[in-house]
């Protein structure tokens, strides 16, 4: 796509932003509202070198883009609730394996099937603690279309940085939404650090000083074992001894958590020191922003903390400017997810909660009164 | 011998040039099935190299979990161990992203037609090149010897002790009912024909299918009579019978007491699916 202004979907957004970061495979099994992505990548995607395959259900669609990404391919694919929970076995496989690969999540109302074309924040925490074991990955919140370009670039960079699975937490509501979206002219693009050694002085699994290990591709000689078996730096499967599993899956997530600061981005919006605080993600975050407006026309000295990562979280720097505010409101489009992250850095007393569980618009006069702020 | 002389021992043999020698000790129980099948694949592999048909470092062996899910583990060719029931899903993504490698996936009986069912007759029915394995040795043995979708009706089981009373796939009929295109079945007591078997699969386009009617002498064997396992190898040369043709498919689902029919049951040609999707799609390879 040409550099430019475009009034177009979250969905074209997160399209461009794929073949921008070179992405070469695209899987998915069809599921709204994630659906809109791979009517855009059928459209873009041959012609710039991406073949999109319709899998048989979402476990083959990240198994695939799984295989694909050790073949060489920079994979992703695009799901909703239920498929991402699906999902969750490989996104633990791909963390034990360090594949780097790429995962959409267009947010509906859950449990179970909720409300299938209703936008939501339900799935926040299951990026984090839905498969089984210990693993760091990096999660991106969009709060509108150019984030929807700009935060999938970074999930494919950062992917390919770390070698974890990345994520884009979108909703219904930043996939469907038009507006205005800027192509740089210039797209940053990260690829994976390759073997620097001949396959006879290679060992796949050996971390440079960065804690992340060179990956090779499948067909280049190098006749790697790729196992989700606790492994050695060789590759080799070992099922017997614990110390090996300890140290390898604390430098699985030592790779993220040591370099969350290279890693954790935000926006503050309003002022430095804030009385007031509004915590918001996404696109709540949008009506979030008009009541920090609102506040402030009153007089009122009022800031917006908005996490792009969810995961790292940036809880450091959220404390920083928690501890100058004396009202901390936090708003959600859930029962309280991100919530309990903010509990572990703010005073209990100072925090409110402001909720919807799923597509309930929340007008910012209500994030405002709700919060106990009177304006 | 000690390990480290096994091991040199391995890389010493020539035929056994694809053997992963650092894999040793082998996680298998005495008198299994799968070192056969381990033995007859890497020999024909390295004939294939030897002949100058096949460049090894294109060929990428992927298993599931279970017994045969640890076969990946031991070649020394680029290999994938992956999650229970999903080699094939794993192996559609590798041939998609990288055409010009030879794809194998391997698994068990449960993996491959219990828990991961639809993804190998999906891979059947695209006629993706892959070239899948499936050890049938009746069980779910890493688990201890659990029944599964292949375990004959009346079987006894650790877990069947009053015997099994669900009915069993027809394996070969379902594969080809998938539409696969090359569906063979063999037992361990054929050793040449699965040497010549996988040399075929090696060299040719579209899914190719073969199933490996194996011994499970500890989990499944000795609870159905078998005393031992040269005793279960040689019920299968005993009862097999060679056949050609998808005329035999209705006869082959396998009971304890009747013919196991063995040899090709299907090999048809159609179009191949990687071929087929990057030109009909028109995807501009970079």
């Amino acid at each position: 796509m040409k550099p430019g202004k475009y009034f177009e979907s979250g969905a074209w957004a997160a399209a461009m932003g794929a073949l921008a970061s070179g992405a070469t495979f695209f899987s998915y099994y069809p599921i709204e509202p994630a659906t809109d992505i791979a009517e855009e990548m059928v459209r873009y995607g041959p012609k710039n070198g991406l073949l999109v395959f319709e899998a048989e259900d979402e476990i083959s669609a990240l198994g695939a883009a799984i295989g694909a990404s050790w073949a060489g391919a920079k994979a992703f694919t695009s799901t909703s609730g239920p498929g991402f929970s699906l999902m969750q076995e490989h996104v633990s496989y791909a963390a034990m394996t360090e594949t780097p690969v790429v995962l959409i999540n267009g947010m509906r109302e859950g449990p179970s099937t909720g409300q299938a074309t209703k936008a939501a924040q339900q799935d926040v925490m299951q990026t984090k603690w839905g498969g089984h074991g210990d693993y760091e990955v990096i999660v991106y919140a969009p709060y509108n279309t150019q984030e929807m370009f700009d935060l999938t670039v970074k999930a494919f960079n950062q992917a390919e940085r770390w070698r974890v699975p990345a994520m884009v937490m979108a909703d219904k509501m930043t996939i469907l939404l038009m507006e205005e979206v800027v192509i740089p002219e210039k797209v940053e693009v990260v690829n994976r650090k390759r073997p620097k050694v001949p396959p006879e002085q290679f060992e796949p699994f050996k971390p440079e000083e960065d804690l992340v290990p060179p990956m090779p591709r499948f067909g280049d000689g190098y006749r790697v074992h790729v196992t989700g078996v606790t492994h050695n730096e060789k590759g080799v499967p070992v099922s017997d001894d614990p110390w090996v599993h300890h140290k390898l899956v604390k430098r699985l997530c030592d790779k993220i958590r040591k370099n969350r600061d290279k890693i954790v981005e935000y926006e503050v919006f309003g002022d430095e020191d804030p009385e007031v605080l509004i915590f918001a993600y996404g696109f709540p975050a949008r009506s979030a922003k008009e009541a920090i407006k609102l506040a402030r026309s009153k007089g009122m000295k009022a800031a917006l903390f908005r996490p792009k990562t969810l995961w790292p979280f940036p809880d450091k720097e959220l404390k920083e400017i928690a501890t100058k505010a004396k009202k901390v409101i936090v708003v959600e489009w859930n029962y309280g997810q991100m919530l309990n992250e903010v509990l572990k850095v703010v005073p209990e007393e100072k925090v409110s909660f402001v909720y919807r569980i799923g597509e309930i618009p929340i007008p910012p006069e209500s994030i405002l009164e709700e919060g106990g702020v009177r304006i | 011998m000690s390990l480290e002389e096994s091991r040199k021992k391995l890389t010493q043999m020539p035929e056994m040039s694809l053997a992963r020698a650092e894999a040793l000790p082998h996680s298998l129980c005495p008198g299994c099935g799968i070192g056969t099948i381990l033995n007859t694949f890497l020999r024909a592999m390295h004939e294939l190299e030897e002949e100058g048909k096949l460049d090894s470092s294109k060929l990428v062996v992927i298993s599931g979990i279970g017994c045969s899910g640890r076969i990946s583990g031991f070649v020394k060719t680029d290999s994938m161990h992956t999650t229970h029931g999903r080699p094939v899903a794993f192996a559609t993504g590798v041939k998609l992203a990288r055409p010009e490698l030879n794809v194998w996936a391997f698994g068990g009986d449960a993996d491959l037609f219990q828990i991961g069912l639809n993804h190998t007759l999906q891979a059947a029915r695209r006629n993706i090149d892959i070239k899948v394995v499936m050890v049938n040795n009746f069980n779910i043995a890493m688990t201890g010897g659990v029944p599964t979708v292949t375990t004959p009706p009346k079987a006894i089981t650790k877990y069947t002790p009053r015997g099994w009373f669900e009915r069993s796939f027809n394996i070969p009929k379902l594969m080809a009912s998938a539409g696969a295109t090359y569906v063979a079945r063999w037992t361990t007591a054929h050793v040449f024909q699965l040497k010549q078997t996988f040399k075929k699969m090696a060299l040719r386009k579209g899914f190719s299918f073969l199933e490996v009617v194996s011994q499970c002498p500890v989990l499944f064997g000795r609870y159905n009579k078998f005393r031992d396992p040269w005793s279960m190898v040689d019920y299968f040369m005993k009862m097999s019978r060679v056949v050609k043709g998808p005329q035999y498919l209705e006869e082959a689902a396998i009971e304890f007491g009747k013919p196991i029919l063995v040899g090709e049951f299907v090999e048809t040609e159609a179009p191949e699916y990687t071929e087929t999707i990057y030109e009909a799609e028109g995807v501009v390879r970079k």
